[in-house]
């Protein structure tokens, strides 16, 4: 007997296909999970971990040397680098089944998104997620959590613009006499400003970036570079680049100051994930639960400026609070979908 | 006929199979994806695309204003200094050509990254000085290397010495007779150079100017980190950034078909016109070259030779030890500010110093290993031409010299990362990747010493019964090894300096410090990047130094018995 397909069948599959969605949505995350002295004990068998981030460098190595501290025997190599080529390394590798990564970290929040919808990710909900982040900035089913959340705004160095002069807005920076002094991130690079480019050009329009491009804007690569650029003074003025690489600057007696434009400042969350191949299943959970605990979440404020989603975790002493700023509204969904025309769009006015 | 089982038949067909792998299939995938769509059916849209499409067309233009600007600007400093090195009587020649062949050690992209420390706008060394003796206003600049020109400027200062290199030996082998007759004929210093030297300095200088050309044509590192900045591309890059997320693998393949095309048709021009001139001034016994005596010009002549070499050398090198002990790049360091703090990072904190420095050197030493005993192979094959198809070996060996670095990463990475041989991801395509980019310089200078060699050596010891992998061991390879000791040099400083085809090849486990340093450059943090690029410049100079030791020594040794 041949099968007939009757629109009937097709409605009664999708039914299916629907339900076991909603069922799927109900199930959602695994329980939560304390670190246990088992977990500690499998991931020092494994004795290493990959951890592929784009957040700066320097504190990329912190967080690992202080993980190290805390778990020894377990050693974690940082893959630091932009995180849209993280993201072009991750599916060139994994077309070739090369599986370098145990937990992955974003500036580009869409990344987890198309990860999940992918299924890279393998569900795991430490503890402190569980208990203590907002439902806005965990996965519902168990696959990420923002391990970090920072804004993108503008900056200057303090030698070279007083207070006064400084730019308050965005429409600030297409003022004339910034022409030259501007450094800007790179979409196709830096996470960080693709979040932001995404942000920016819903709320102030693509024509704000027409008229960018035309001030003669130095166009680096990664987020973390604008600020260092203005450190060395070799610009006055960034328009984007993380925040948090300006805030620990300054606290190190840099002459970089922050400025929260009056439009609002795209916000960046970060999430993490751990990566359902990761050759380190063990270790990857263990560093993973850990990152997101109250002490490592403190760390990365006090000594790398970012902010935390943890409530338990203080702002930084003498850094404007969080509740205090006014952020654009972050649509990593909208970003998932479009950043190929963001990418495209951004090159047609600034080239490259 | 010897009995015996000869083993050099199956072993050349082994080094023809391999050249096959290591050529013929990238450049095979190559071809293919250029001429397919996304689903892999034939199209030429991509070619379309290519010279339609200001995105591409763009790139195209600038690449070839690039490259015969910086042939031009070669040619115009490296010939005359040349000159003033070979044949005049200028104090400090020696020492000179000993640096400038020194200046050959430092990466391309890492003397980018020091000029941009020297003479970025605002916050370069250079500028800062000049505004200190001059007043100059803060926000203008005497140097913007962000550039156009700037560009150009870094790219010649790190290609003239190959052209310095060619015209100076040239000028060194020209017999000197030739100029005694000019002046006995009555003509000055002046007419001899104009009717004899120069006419006869030409080949080696259209030569030269071709390599250039070449070199500009195919660059990557520089002009990632000087033109990007600046807001233009240049064809390299534009293919680099065709390996961003998603990636469009069959139009990075089109816009490396121009570059290839491009350089087969120049080489092939130029053995073409070379071929037909005769300009055999070597051969039989000549005098001495004639040293034209400078007089008042002597010392300023030495003057010219100093600040060409600062160029890419003293500048550059102070800029980096600056940067590596000073806490932020734009200050000159003090003994107050003076601190290890990158130093530190890079070694103590920094987790992939030590991985991708040891991948580096495993790399460059099997590279010249592997480089310099295949180039031994086929050039013993082809000066003797052992087999039948020895002249298809000897193009396949100069063939590498037409494929761009960026465009054999692209085409080893369509042919390796899919079966039967999955090898992206494990050092091995690296190490193919290497190897084919310097097989043809390091068997070209193989290649010219074996001609020295004279077969009637090897030909005694077949007749005594021996194999020719026996001769070719016992005789002909200790009659060769200071020219194998120099290949293998020059493939280990290749090795170190390479950075194109490893940007497209490497993944994080087989990371190699030329990757590292451009990551790191993309992030911003140039004390890492000076503390690591002084370091692995120490450690191959060290490595060469050795090396040569070793070259030397023993051929005073056998000078000696």
């Amino acid at each position: 007997m041949t099968q007939k397909f009757t629109r009937r069948h097709v409605l009664a599959g999708a039914t299916v296909v629907a339900a076991s969605g909603f069922v799927g949505r109900a199930q959602a995350a695994p329980a939560a999970e304390k670190i246990t002295q088992t977990l500690i004990d499998a991931a020092k068998k494994e004795g290493k971990a990959t951890w592929y981030t784009s957040v700066d460098l320097p504190l990329a190595e912190k967080v690992a040397k202080a993980f190290q501290a805390k778990y020894p025997g377990v050693s974690l190599k940082v893959e630091r680098s932009g995180a849209e080529r993280n993201f072009q390394r991750i599916s060139q590798e994994y077309a070739s089944k090369i599986y370098n990564c145990d937990v992955v970290n974003s500036s580009d929040a869409a990344h987890l998104i198309i990860w999940k919808r992918e299924k890279l990710l393998a569900a795991y909900v430490p503890e402190d997620v569980a208990r203590d982040f907002p439902a806005t900035h965990k996965d519902a089913d168990g696959m990420y959590a923002s391990w970090r959340v920072t804004l993108c705004p503008v900056a200057y160095n303090t030698k070279l613009v007083k207070a006064e002069d400084a730019p308050k807005s965005y429409a600030d920076l297409l003022d004339p006499k910034w022409m030259g002094k501007i450094v800007k991130a790179h979409p196709g690079y830096s996470g960080t400003i693709m979040t932001a480019t995404q942000q920016l050009s819903r709320d102030l329009g693509w024509s704000w970036f027409e008229k960018l491009s035309k001030q003669k804007i130095m166009q680096v690569q990664s987020a973390t570079e604008p600020p260092k650029k203005i450190g060395q003074g070799e610009r006055a003025i960034m328009a984007d680049g993380g925040e948090y690489v300006v805030l620990e600057m300054k606290a190190r007696g840099e002459p970089v100051e922050v400025v929260y434009p009056t439009e609002g400042t795209p916000l960046i969350t970060g999430p993490s994930g751990i990566m359902a191949h990761a050759p380190n299943p063990n270790a990857a959970r263990l560093f993973y639960a850990w990152s997101m605990t109250a002490e490592a979440q403190q760390l990365n404020v006090d000594a790398g400026g970012l902010r935390s989603a943890h409530p338990k975790v203080a702002d930084k002493a003498g850094v404007r609070k969080f509740a205090d700023i006014k952020t654009l509204k972050e649509e990593a969904n909208v970003v998932a979908d479009k950043a190929d025309s963001i990418k495209a769009q951004y090159v047609k006015y600034f080239k490259v | 006929m010897t009995a015996r089982f000869d083993l050099s038949r199956p072993l050349m067909m082994a080094v023809a199979a391999l050249l096959a792998v290591m050529i013929v299939l990238p450049m095979g995938w190559l071809v293919v994806y250029a001429f397919a769509d996304k689903a892999g059916n034939p199209t030429l849209a991509n070619f379309v695309t290519l010279f339609t499409d200001p995105d591409f067309l763009d790139p195209l233009i600038t690449t070839l204003i690039i490259a015969f600007s910086t042939s031009a600007v070669c040619c115009v400093i490296a010939a005359p200094l040349g000159w003033l090195v070979a044949r005049t009587d200028m104090p400090l020649g020696r020492t000179f050509r000993v640096l400038v062949m020194a200046s050959l050690v430092t990466p391309p992209f890492v003397g980018a990254i020091a000029w941009e420390m020297l003479a970025a706008p605002n916050s370069g060394l250079l500028n800062q000085v000049w505004r200190m003796l001059t007043g100059m206003p803060s926000d203008e600049a005497l140097f913007d290397i962000y550039t156009l020109p700037g560009l150009i400027f870094v790219i010649a200062c790190y290609t003239f010495p190959y052209v310095f290199i060619l015209v100076a030996n040239a000028l060194d082998r020209m017999p000197g007779e030739l100029e005694d007759a000019s002046s006995m004929l009555g003509a000055g210093t002046w007419a001899t150079a104009r009717r004899i030297t120069i006419p006869l300095a030409l080949p080696t200088l259209a030569a030269g100017a071709l390599i250039a050309f070449l070199q500009a044509l195919n660059i990557f590192g520089s002009p990632a980190i000087l033109a990007i900045p600046a807001g233009f591309n240049t064809l390299t890059t534009k293919i680099w950034s065709l390996f961003a997320f998603p990636p469009k693998p069959e139009l990075a393949a089109a816009s490396a078909l121009p570059l290839l095309v491009l350089t087969v048709a120049l080489l092939r021009t130029q053995s073409l016109v070379l071929g037909r001139r005769g300009y055999a001034v070597l051969g039989g016994k000549y005098g001495a070259p004639r040293v034209v005596r400078l007089g008042g010009l002597r010392l300023p002549a030495a003057a010219l030779a100093i600040f060409v070499l600062s160029l890419p050398l003293f500048l550059p090198y102070a800029a980096l030890l600056n940067t590596a002990f000073s806490p932020v790049s734009s200050q000159f360091v003090t003994p107050e500010t003076f601190t290890l703090r990158n130093v530190i990072f890079t070694f103590r904190e920094l987790s992939s110093t030590l991985p991708a420095m040891q991948n580096t050197f495993i790399l460059a030493t099997l590279s010249a290993t592997v480089g310099a005993a295949l180039s031994l192979l086929i050039a013993y094959v082809v000066a003797r031409q052992a087999i039948k198809g020895w002249r298809f070996l000897d193009f396949l060996a100069t063939a590498p010299l037409a494929i761009p670095g960026i465009v054999l990463g692209v085409g080893l990475f369509l042919a390796y990362t899919r079966p039967p041989l999955t090898l992206y991801g494990t050092l091995w395509i690296l190490l193919i990747a290497f190897v084919t980019i310097e097989l043809p310089a390091a068997y070209q200078q193989i290649r010219s010493a074996f001609h020295a060699v004279h077969p009637e050596l090897e030909e005694a010891g077949r007749m005594l019964g021996a194999t020719r992998m026996r001769t070719l061991w016992d005789i002909t390879g200790p009659l060769l090894r200071a020219s194998a000791i120099a290949t293998w040099c020059f493939v280990f400083v290749g090795v170190i300096r390479e950075l194109s085809a490893a940007v497209i090849l490497f993944t994080s486990e087989t990371k190699v410090v030329a990757v590292l340093i451009f990551d790191l450059k993309e992030s911003g943090d140039v004390g890492a990047i000076a503390v690591l690029s002084l370091t692995i410049v120490v450690i191959t100079t060290v490595v060469i130094a050795l090396a040569n030791r070793l070259r030397g020594g023993r051929a005073s040794l056998r000078a000696a018995a």
